[in-house]
């Protein structure tokens, strides 16, 4: 089941990955996986590219995102690596700090926090998703804004550590694609360049 | 036939600009805490062709993640799995136990690296410059010590602090760390016990008489400085009652009420105290006092030959609050007032000390610097020389603040690689800087033992199957010899 994947790292000249591969089992070949990702984002590109190469056809993935719980640490594997179906997906925009803007398909579920990850989108998620840092700070669309749940209390205590929080500031982290969010606009504002925002999309 | 010639020319170029090996940014980053590595990892993806290497005073890594942040607060430390990957990336490499200034010179770094970030932090804690703080009167100690203690930092592992000889605590100051420590006093040992709490830190908690923990700050209710999650923690401790003057804090929110709807932080964590105020069960208390600073601390006389040298009481001033509210001072009113209690914690905040050879604003506290960039006493740029986190901008904000922060000396740091700006200059012509590929064997011979970043992750493993046992997520090995040998076995 891994030839084609074995082929790809062949090809990338991986072989000290790829032998491990041989002779293990699978649960092993997923730490492997994981741990290889994770030695440093050249290879963390590599393997989204290998992926992408082999489409959605490659069935380990999925048992990544079972596994997940298994290990501690942080694993790159998002749904997201899985593209949402023909017709099933949900648009989001992103506005970066520099004003460019970035639009991708992704799955009903995933959170902005996923998508940006998965993206390889530049916003920092410090604390992960626990409603500990503000670091995934982002503001949406007025017209989005109102379909979203109120935020909880732990969300606006980190939100009110935000730097530039307008009237419509979320948690990336908090806010989980629905069917109706399609289209969404975020813009992910710059803590560092001081640019200001007067909480409208900038456009 | 032009085009494709003009391609052919381009792409050998970027082939060519890809593949010259020419000698790569090195980079020391003094302190491995949040500003250390977040300056690390900002670079390390923007300048390819860069190698990091950071000094760590303490044998291990994540600084104030592992020593400031509280045991109860797990979440926060998620930041480490960020540290974590850039510690995996073959880019890096971690140098611990090696104390900059006494272990290794500037000049021993001036000559293998081009470029130093200092992020080292505020290792002291601001004093208060109150009657006696310098008398050895007993269960008087620094929020900082006492959040060192019970976090394992190896500095103040033998804190002697008395906790069953009272049943009151003050605490000196109003801001996070303040709530931090009040929270950890009045939280049930139950709770903690499935935190990473030192263990020694817990058995004195449990045989903690405390039950009651005074907050006092020398300025009003709208000029606190801890925050809304910290609050909303205190309101929420169990059977703990929460006292406070009503009458100052429902005057200060009626005479602002324009500014404080303004102010969305504001607003809401005022939402949070006067909601508080109905929080009257419980056989544990906590209280906010405004308008006092502290005098004098009082010592039992030696008539009493059980407490003698112990703590009494603190003596206050009580103060009136004068000026505009973004600019509100205390004023004493020359009244005073004694609060009897068997424990102070100062917590007035952390103060950063200049080490060996960088220039120092004794004033603010911090290196001078334009955006990281160190600058000398005329305000000329320092040469390869940069500044990242407490040390930078002052002992203040939280991880996110720091983090925003050592970006920011980051993008200084890649655009002066970029602009070709001077970086620190090569004693000698002839020979290529090494880092710590030359500095470890000269930290050797100083008979300094390092530790690599795959010994900590030796040690950590140990924390973690003693904390398995505990049923914590791990025990710290507070004291420098256990780190040690840990290694040795």
């Amino acid at each position: 089941m891994f030839s084609r994947f074995l082929q790809q790292l062949n090809t990338k000249r991986i072989t000290s990955l790829s032998n491990s591969f041989l002779n293990n089992n699978k649960r092993q070949q997923i730490m492997y996986i994981n741990n290889f990702v994770r030695q440093n984002s050249r290879n963390k590109i590599i393997f989204n590219n290998i992926l992408k190469t082999t489409k959605n056809k490659f069935v380990p993935i999925t048992m990544i995102d079972q596994f997940r719980n298994f290990s501690n640490s942080k694993v790159f594997c998002h749904k997201e690596i899985t593209p949402p179906k023909e017709g099933e997906g949900v648009t989001i925009n992103f506005i970066t700090p520099e004003g460019e803007k970035i639009t991708k398909v992704a799955n009903v579920g995933d959170s902005i926090m996923d998508i940006t990850q998965a993206h390889d989108i530049d916003l920092e998620c410090a604390c992960e998703g626990s409603l500990a840092c503000s670091t995934c700070h982002v503001i949406v669309d007025p017209k989005y804004y109102d379909k979203l749940e109120e935020p909880t209390d732990e969300e606006n205590d980190m939100l009110d550590l935000a730097f530039g929080l307008t009237e419509t500031s979320r948690l990336g982290c908090q806010i989980v694609m629905r069917k109706d969010l399609d289209g969404i606009t975020v813009t992910i504002p710059s803590a560092t360049r001081n640019v200001k925002f007067e909480g409208k999309k900038i456009s | 036939m032009a085009v494709v010639l003009v391609l052919v020319v381009v792409l050998q170029k970027k082939w060519f600009s890809a593949f010259t090996i020419s000698s790569p940014f090195r980079l020391a980053v003094i302190g491995s805490g949040p500003a250390g590595f977040y300056t690390a990892y900002r670079v390390l993806k923007d300048h390819q062709n860069t190698l990091i290497d950071m000094y760590e005073a303490l044998p291990v890594p994540f600084g104030l993640v592992r020593y400031g942040v509280a045991p109860d607060h797990p979440e926060v430390k998620n930041v480490q799995n960020r540290f974590e990957e850039v510690a995996q990336d073959s880019r890096y490499t971690f140098i611990g136990n090696v104390k900059y200034g006494e272990d290794l010179t500037l000049k021993d770094l001036k000559s293998q690296y081009d470029a130093i970030v200092f992020s080292y932090g505020a290792g002291q804690e601001k004093s208060l410059g109150v009657r006696n703080e310098n008398e050895p009167i007993k269960n008087i100690c620094s929020a900082r010590a006492f959040v060192g203690w019970y976090n394992g930092l190896p500095q103040y592992r033998d804190l002697e602090l008395d906790l069953t000889c009272t049943d009151t605590a003050v605490v000196i100051g109003q801001g996070n760390v303040a709530l931090d420590v009040g929270r950890i006093l009045l939280t049930s040992v139950v709770e903690l016990s499935k935190t990473d709490i030192t263990e020694y830190a817990l058995e004195a908690l449990r045989k903690s008489q405390i039950r009651n923990v005074i907050i006092v700050g020398r300025r009003g209710p709208l000029q606190v400085s801890f925050t809304a999650k910290e609050l909303r923690e205190m309101m929420n401790l169990p059977n703990t009652k929460f006292h406070t003057d009503s009458e100052l804090v429902k005057n200060e929110l009626f005479t602002n009420v324009d500014i404080i709807s303004k102010d969305r932080p504001l607003k809401r964590l005022m939402q949070i105290l006067e909601k508080g105020m109905s929080n009257s069960i419980g056989y544990k208390s906590w209280t906010l006092k405004f308008l006092r600073s502290p005098d004098e601390f009082i010592a039992h006389g030696n008539n009493d030959p059980f407490r003698a040298k112990y703590v009494r009481a603190v003596n206050f001033h009580i103060n009136r609050l004068e000026g505009p509210l973004e600019k509100r001072v205390a004023v004493p009113t020359g009244k005073m007032e004694e609060l009897e209690t068997g424990l102070v914690l100062k917590s007035v905040g952390y103060r950063s000390i200049p080490l060996e050879g960088l220039p120092f604003d004794e004033d603010k506290g911090i290196v001078p610097n334009y955006k990281g960039k160190i600058l000398d006493s005329d305000s000329n740029e320092q040469p390869g020389l940069y500044v990242a986190g407490w040390l930078k901008r002052g002992p203040q904000g939280v991880i996110a603040t720091t983090m925003y922060d050592a970006f920011e000396t980051a993008e200084v740091i890649v655009s002066d690689i970029r602009q070709n700006k001077p970086m620190i200059s090569k004693d000698t012509i002839n020979t290529a800087k090494q880092g710590s590929k030359a500095i470890i064997p000269i930290l050797h011979q100083r008979g300094i033992r390092t530790i690599s970043y795959e010994d900590w992750k030796k040690i950590e493993e140990k924390e973690n199957e003693a904390g398995k046992a505990k049923h914590k997520p791990r025990e710290k090995f507070a004291r420098v010899e256990d780190v040690m040998h840990v290694l040795d076995t």
